[in-house]
């Protein structure tokens, strides 16, 4: 009875055991162990290069708040480029969320204004949390735009999205008249340190890295946008509503986009009308140095995290060592190529066993 | 021999157009439980179209598609599947970045809190039916499906419909590709397939084998069914005039065509 009991107890345990070292091993070779590798080769040689001003807490602060945002839009980002689409409207959900976001705010009478020139003090949750839906409705809008446009129109993404981007931007600067709008309404979502000594906007981007990778490696959704990716007609055939889904997924990316915008009206305490247009390069570039296959079908939320930490950590470490900081620029240009070059090669040799 | 009165699976009169090339010219068939119907013709006969339409994979301009006796409306693979009829196609329909179990309940996944799957348990079973179905693979059940040989694909995809068909089973040119071993492999599969009482529909090139696994044998020639044969009626000889035309003992063959 006793040992029955035992080895019930511990036949399900030992294929645990396995199975969490084999989601390292997947985890480090999807992530092309290259950009994994670059890494730590990165951060080691600076900070030996460079003791005391790079490995301080405070650069390491500092370089995780500025890259929180492209690390929330690059969440997004991974699963479009999953199902081998791409989203350039990026800039123009981020933008349209912090307008939706800061024109909510006006919509509260505060004494003599509105809730968009109180203090980060006088702050309510409650506007808060009405402009966080304004944004996530501007989200909302491009999202089903794209989706739309690319499932059911049939437009190549790469121009569905170069549409809704111009678009998208147009609109928001006609909504706010070309000028921007002040706010420390937002500000505490950003700068409080829920947690202490972790600042708010890491502490949501790191939530957004986790959520993204439950959704992409545990969920349904994220199978069937990976099944889509990787042959299309074949999820047609198991009764998978591609059109729906890409829909979806379009969304996603697009809620992301202006959570960010969000995020970042919050963070700089302004709109930025044109503060964003590289911001879709910035997302796209680290999907793929992260190993999310630009061909759809493979992808991996943390190779998304080590990519967008990539460019701005060269960039870091060159300026402090004093190389000029567009290095970084051409280097970056030559991984990505690099990086998707290899991929290429990778999908070949497998088709041709 | 006796068999069931009732067809699982049967077409009348399908057309299907693609621009100007008539691929289906108002074909029939039927498919038996616990029979191995053989569809054979040569290239161009019409023969995937009609499997797709089967399979709800494509719309047929006109005809009626019957599950048991019973008239249904394939408007999609989920009805297909619904009914109880899976399909391997020739073009394999494989998500090749996808591991082995989430290919085989890829649109049907074990869920965990409605939005999560329990891959685990998809792995566990997946690996159970293909040891039950004598597909070898079970210690690669962890790498994508694009690593795997092109054999190994295919039982993969086969094996799916297997554990999934309630009724029918549809195999387009299951053995094409394959070499002698995998070729014998996917026949026994057949059989074991068949002994559960299930309908195989099995298209094939390889005449000596459709005579030697087939109960019964349609021929399809230019979108039609120009000829059907019983185990034991038909030679390899005969087989291959009904496939040229110059056999035929169906009444509906296509316009302007000759027979002897
Ligand atoms: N998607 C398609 N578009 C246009 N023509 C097609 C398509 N699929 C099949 N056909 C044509 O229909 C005819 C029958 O093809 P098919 O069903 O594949 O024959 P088989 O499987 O017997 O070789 C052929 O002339 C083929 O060229
Ligand atoms: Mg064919």
């Amino acid at each position: 009875m006793n040992t029955t009991k035992t080895r019930r107890g511990a036949a399900p345990d030992a294929p645990q055991k396995a199975s969490a070292f084999s989601m390292v091993r997947t985890a480090l070779s999807q992530t092309s162990g290259l950009t994994f590798a670059a890494l730590i080769i990165m951060v080691i040689y600076f900070s030996f290069m460079e003791p005391g001003k790079f490995n301080t807490i405070s650069n390491f602060d500092l370089l995780a708040q500025n890259l929180s945002i492209l690390i929330v839009l690059s969440v997004g980002a991974t699963f479009v480029i999953a199902t081998s689409g791409i989203d350039l409207s990026i800039p123009a959900a981020v933008v349209l969320g912090e307008v939706f976001a800061t024109k909510a705010l006006g919509w509260f009478t505060v004494g003599e204004g509105t809730a968009v020139d109180v203090t980060d003090s006088e702050t309510k949750l409650s506007y808060i949390l009405v402009a966080l839906l304004a944004a996530l409705a501007a989200g909302l809008i491009v999202g089903v735009l794209n989706g739309v446009i690319i499932a059911y129109m049939h437009v190549p993404p790469l121009l569905a999205t170069l549409g809704t981007l111009g678009s998208g931007l147009g609109a928001a600067n006609l909504l706010q008249d070309g000028t921007n709008t002040g706010t420390s309404a937002l500000s505490p979502v950003t700068s409080g340190e829920m947690i202490p000594g972790l600042s708010n906007i890491i502490l949501i981007a790191a939530l957004t890295v986790i959520v993204g990778w439950v959704a992409l490696r545990l969920s349904v959704f994220g199978r069937y946008t990976l099944a889509i990716g990787s042959n299309e007609e074949a999820a047609r055939r198991v009764g998978i509503k591609v059109e729906r889904h890409l829909i979806k997924v379009y969304v996603l990316a697009a809620l992301a986009s202006s959570f960010g915008g969000f995020l970042s009206v919050s963070y700089f305490g302004t709109t930025a009308l044109s503060g964003h247009t590289t911001d879709n390069m910035q997302a796209i570039t680290a999907v793929a140095l992260g190993g999310t296959s630009v061909f759809g079908g493979v992808a991996t939320m943390l190779g998304t995290l080590m990519g967008a930490l990539i460019p701005s950590l060269l960039k870091n470490g060159f300026i402090i060592m004093g190389v000029g900081a567009y290095w970084q620029d051409v280097a970056i240009g030559f991984v990505l190529v690099l990086t998707v070059w290899f991929d290429q090669m990778r999908r070949k040799a497998r088709t041709k066993q | 021999m006796k068999r069931a009165e009732v067809p699982a699976l049967a077409a009348h009169g399908l057309e299907k157009k693609y621009g100007q090339v008539r691929a289906l010219r108002g074909v029939s068939f039927e498919a038996y439980p616990g029979e191995v119907t053989a569809l054979v013709g040569d290239n161009g006969a019409g023969k995937s179209t009609l499997v797709k339409c089967l399979a709800g994979a494509i719309r047929p301009d006109c005809g009626r598609i019957m599950v048991k006796g019973r008239p249904v409306s394939m408007t999609g693979p989920v009805q297909a599947t619904k009914h109880g009829i899976e399909t391997v196609y020739q073009d394999l329909a494989l998500a090749s970045d996808l591991d082995a179990a989430a290919n085989v309940f890829l649109g049907r996944e074990i869920r965990r809190l409605r939005v999560l799957h329990d891959h685990k348990e998809m792995r566990r079973r997946t690996a159970a039916s293909f040891a039950e179905l004598g597909v070898g693979l079970v210690q690669d059940m962890r790498v994508p499906v694009s690593s795997f040989s092109g054999g190994q694909r295919q039982s993969v995809a086969i094996a799916r419909a297997a554990m999934w068909a309630k009724h029918v089973i549809i195999m387009d040119e299951p053995t094409a590709a394959l070499g002698v071993i995998q070729t014998e492999k996917v026949l026994q599969l057949v059989d074991r397939v068949r002994s559960r009482g299930l309908a195989v529909v099995f298209i094939s090139h390889n005449l000596p084998q459709v005579i030697e696994v087939a109960d019964r044998i349609e021929v399809m020639r230019l979108g039609a069914r120009t000829a059907r044969f019983r185990r034991g009626e038909v030679d390899v000889e005969r087989l291959i005039a009904a496939v040229s035309g110059a056999y035929s003992n169906e009444a509906d063959v296509p316009n302007g065509e000759v027979t002897a």
